[in-house]
């Protein structure tokens, strides 16, 4: 009986928001409008909790669970913790903004939490059937967050577009991972890359899996040329649900790559490279370039977005300890300014007003000259121009790339990081240098404020003082493979 | 107490100045604002002038070293020194700052916290730009000293300020992104360090040293400028506010040819040696060509920022000729061009705040109204023409001394700055100050005030103490400058 408890252990964060999920369903089913906060109240304790388990029960060593299915490593602890704190700013600062489009309801937050639930497999499988299941919770609670405001057009299109793609990149993957097993005649990633390791001779089914994973991959992440419904549904979505969609799952997404390539298909970095190295150079080129035709603000970010995922993907295709650190460096850093980011267009929204236009910045320095820095920080860490931590991420990286000889390809980063520098610096011109036409206060709550505050200095303190994540990714990643 | 750490105050004190300028916040607390901006700048000269009293000038180490573990994934510490070369150029920084906090005293009534303080924290990224030897140190100091001054020239600048913005930030970051690639190249060649002074030691193959030389080249030729990529001076000049321009001439220039000394020469000598004969072209023409270019402007800010880039043309000029005397030149013409150029830039302000045109059809006759003000307008065009007696001419006449030493025809080049440089400036002059009073506004025109004497009266000091003497810049120079030319000849190729 003990046995059969403690084989459980590892998985204890998971089981207790799953409880708490459930608990919050029953609760906000049984409430009427005017207590909506208590779910919300819930949704932060359930993530504190979380916090305090995944802490308490720290590993400093990886440890399989659950017959192997789900493994707890420092990897996932570390990640975890970046986890429930992303969710955690997402709520903060959707809260005013889901009450004034009358979306502040249980069905939110019950969504967003089942999106942690997902991610948190995500990042602790270590068998393919539970990479699998993460993934599909993820996907399947955002696509309905997506659709949550049921009467807006936009919406329901980008829903069904993420749907469709989304089932369709889902599909690849598994037939990927189904190759893979064909192959190697398992499911868990330890055995795949044992067996990997030994030789094969089933060459052709096993590059056959390889593409189709990494394709299933790129889609996730939004890499190109996979990339077409990343602005179509950070556009269309409601902005509280595209911060959660821009900022944690990049985290998940993260793991996810890194547990199939890094640890189960290690062996074969010589095929995947290159098909990461295409990736990676397209994701920046078009990004890049794309985002300056937006007029859009939250088409601007997506094609931004797309741009971070290649840069992100250099430390991957890099390989070692060196280059998965950097990338997890990487995609930590943009989660902190896409939550920026995002949480600046919700901070400037209000009924009926969404500034989510480009020239809704204009003269912010004139309105808020404390939001207009804090915007300012964030834009020129995006940009990845020191002393902002962006620059760091993008120092790592490419040092990692280089480290491998492939010299052309931080050129190639950089130049396209240039072109980047020029919509971020039109951010700036345009909340420094133009005057307002929109003179209305700026209607965010103290406790928005703060959190904001808060997120764009550590974008500054973190670029002075990059050591402490740094040291805690190289940590993270070193112990775990 | 801090005698350790004279280098971080230098670089701290302006930036947390700076931070207390940006606290007053509103327009309301001007008067504040301006008075912690001005008591900030003096402490800020006040803490380099130890550098001074206390360098020594026998020995071409680096002197006031402090290091610390900054990022040790990396292996990046925070490594501060200054030798001969460097803290000249920390002074000048220092100084400027002063100057260009009290130009903008009665200028600036707009958003004025936020003017002052991006001076002041430009002005301690700056000096951290100089006294950085860890890569990515100077790295960082390097390009963060572009977030205040895109700022500067877009907030507070003319008409055009935007497109000036751009296009300035954007030039200068496509030479800084492939010297950070070199960096990070240089990284993994010297073994796992981002130390300048390890890189001056590494042993690097030709084809490395070639690319690595354009990289570099870009990243401190577009900051200095040099012909062809000196385009967005002009336009950031005219669109500046006048401590912009005055800040641009005087201090981010010279960063730009520090680089030079500091990267490109020592860290790469022989493809320095291969390569030499492009720099100098380049600086050839920047002298007679964007000489020509000046003679025709229109404009006086765009005619003093040609002016600036053919001097500037002379800087890097004398540092690949590989003498002494060469680069002794060089560095002598970067603290005169500070000066002189700063002066001249403040006196086109004057006229600015007065008549708001920088054309000079608009002017003619000034004598007649400003006489004070003619006198001093007059000592700085002699010295950007490079007359004898004042700072303008010592540089140049190094340089071109050591230029006639390797080439004669590149000292005959060199020198037709002398025909030009007076052209421009004289006939500038005369048109400006001299003449009938044809504009009816500058009938009403009134002297220079006590302010502007103060300002105007310093650089002349200097222009002149220089031009007389200049004997105690160059013996601080002198030792590092044989230093790293015995380091430049020698190869590094494995």
């Amino acid at each position: 009986m003990s046995d059969f408890l403690t084989q459980f252990a590892p998985a204890l964060p998971e089981i207790f928001v799953l409880a708490m999920v459930s608990l919050i369903l029953v609760i906000d089913a049984a409430v009427d409008d005017s207590k909506r906060y208590i779910a919300y109240v819930l949704s932060l304790a359930t993530l504190a909790g979380a916090a305090f388990l995944t802490m308490n029960d720290f590993s400093t060593m990886p440890v399989l669970a659950l017959n192997g299915l789900f493994i707890d490593d420092p990897l996932s602890d570390v990640l975890k913790l970046f986890l429930y704190l992303t969710v955690a700013t997402v709520l903060v600062y959707s809260r005013d903004y889901l009450r004034t489009r009358g979306l502040y309801k249980g069905e939110f937050f019950v969504l967003a939490l089942f999106a942690l639930l997902g991610m948190m497999v995500m990042v602790s499988a270590s068998h393919f059937l539970t990479l699998y299941l993460g993934l599909e919770l993820l996907s399947l609670s955002l696509y309905a967050m997506v659709a949550l405001q049921r009467d807006s057009g936009v919406a329901s299109e980008a829903a069904m577009k993420y749907f469709v793609l989304g089932a369709l990149a889902s599909g690849m993957l598994l037939y990927g991972m189904s190759m893979i097993y064909g192959v190697t005649g398992s499911l868990a990633l330890a055995d795949i890359a044992q067996n990997l390791s030994d030789g094969t001779d089933l060459r052709i089914p096993l590059v056959f899996g390889i593409v189709f994973i990494v394709a299933g991959l790129a889609f996730k992440l939004g890499a190109v040329p996979f990339h077409m419904w990343v602005p179509d549904v950070y556009h269309g979505a409601p902005t509280a649900v595209t911060l959660l969609i821009g900022s944690a799952p990049k985290i998940a997404a993260f793991a996810f790559v890194v547990r199939i390539l890094g640890q189960g298909l290690e062996s074969q970095a010589s095929e995947w490279r290159d098909m990461l190295v295409i990736l990676a150079v397209l994701s920046m080129a078009v990004g890049n370039i794309a985002a300056i035709a937006q007029t859009n603000l939250k088409r601007m970010l997506a094609y931004s977005t797309i741009s971070h995922m290649g840069f992100m993907l250099l430390g991957i295709l890099a390989g070692s300890q060196n280059g998965y650190s950097s990338a997890m460096f990487y995609v930590l850093v943009y989660a902190l300014m896409s939550l920026g980011g995002f949480g600046m267009i919700l901070l400037l929204s209000r009924a009926g007003f969404e500034a989510d236009k480009l020239e809704d910045f204009k003269g912010l320095n004139r309105r808020s000259p404390w939001l207009a820095f804090l915007m300012l920080l964030l834009m020129f860490s995006m940009a990845g121009v020191p002393p902002t931590v962006g620059f760091y991420a993008k120092l790592s990286v490419l040092q990692a790339v280089v480290g491998i000889g492939y010299v052309w390809l931080a050129v190639a980063a950089v130049l396209f990081s240039l072109i980047g520098a020029f919509y971020y610096l039109r951010i700036v011109k345009l909340m420094y240098f133009d005057t307002p036409h929109d003179t209305s206060p700026i209607a965010a709550s103290p406790d928005t404020r703060i959190i904001m505050s808060a997120n764009g200095l550590a974008v500054l303190a973190l670029g002075i003082l990059p050591q402490p994540l740094m040291a805690v990714c190289v940590y993270a990643i070193g112990a775990s493979f | 107490m801090f005698g350790q750490s004279i280098l971080s105050l230098v670089i701290w004190v302006p930036i947390l100045a700076g931070v207390a300028v940006l606290a007053t916040g509103s327009d309301r607390n001007a008067t504040l604002a301006r008075w912690i901006a001005l008591a900030g700048a003096l402490l800020g000269l006040a803490v380099a002038i130890p550098l001074v009293t206390g360098f020594d000038t026998g020995t071409s180490a680096m002197q006031f070293v402090e290091k610390a573990t900054w990022i040790p994934a990396f292996n990046i510490h925070y490594h501060l020194g200054v030798d001969g070369i460097s803290m000249p150029l920390i002074l000048l920084n220092s100084f400027i700052t002063v100057l260009v906090v009290i130009a903008g005293w009665r200028v600036i009534q707009d958003k004025v916290a936020q003017y002052m303080a991006a001076f002041l924290i430009m002005s301690g990224l700056i000096n951290g730009v100089f006294a950085s030897l860890d890569g990515i140190l100077f790295y960082v100091f390097f390009e963060g000293m572009l977030i205040p001054l895109y700022l500067i020239v877009g907030v507070w600048g003319g008409p055009n300020r935007v497109y000036a913005a751009f296009k300035f930030f954007l030039y200068t970051l496509l030479g800084s992104l492939l010297m950070l690639v070199s960096m990070i190249y240089l990284y993994f060649q010297s073994g796992g360090s981002f130390d300048i002074q390890t890189w001056h030691t590494t042993t690097l193959g030709m084809t490395a040293q070639t690319l690595m030389f354009f990289a570099f080249l870009l990243a401190f030729g577009v900051k200095v400028p040099m012909w062809p990529v000196h385009t967005w001076l002009p336009d950031a000049h005219v669109e500046a506010p006048t401590g912009g321009s005055v800040v641009l001439a005087a201090i981010t220039l010279k960063v730009g040819a520090y680089g030079f000394l500091r990267f490109i020469l020592p860290i790469l000598p022989d493809a320095s040696a291969e390569y030499a004969w492009f720099v100098i072209a380049l600086s050839l023409i920047a002298v007679a060509y964007i000489g020509l270019v000046a003679l025709a402007q229109s404009d006086m800010k765009k005619l003093i920022a040609y002016s600036s880039i053919a001097h500037m043309g002379f800087v890097t000029l004398g540092f690949f000729m590989f003498s002494p005397l060469g680069v002794e030149g060089g560095l002598v013409q970067m603290i005169s061009h500070g000066f002189v150029s700063a002066a001249l830039f403040l006196c086109i302000g004057v006229m600015y705040d007065r008549l708001h045109s920088r054309q000079i059809k608009d002017y003619g006759g000034l004598v007649n109204r400003m006489p004070l003000f003619a006198a001093f307008f007059m000592l700085f065009a002699m010295a950007n023409a490079g007359l004898p007696a004042t700072s303008g001419f010592v540089g140049e006449f190094m340089v071109i001394m050591a230029a006639a030493k390797v080439n004669f025809w590149f000292a005959f080049v060199a020198a037709t700055t002398l025909i030009l440089g007076a052209a421009y400036t004289l006939w500038m002059y005369k048109r400006v100050v001299f003449g009938e009073v044809t504009n009816p506004r500058v009938e009403e025109l009134t002297d220079i005030n006590a302010r502007e004497i103060l300002l105007l009266g310093v650089l002349a000091v200097c222009v002149l103490a220089m031009g007389l003497y200049p004997k105690p810049f160059t013996d601080i120079m002198h030792v590092s400058v044989v230093d790293l030319l015995a380091h430049v000849a020698q190869s590094k190729l494995p």
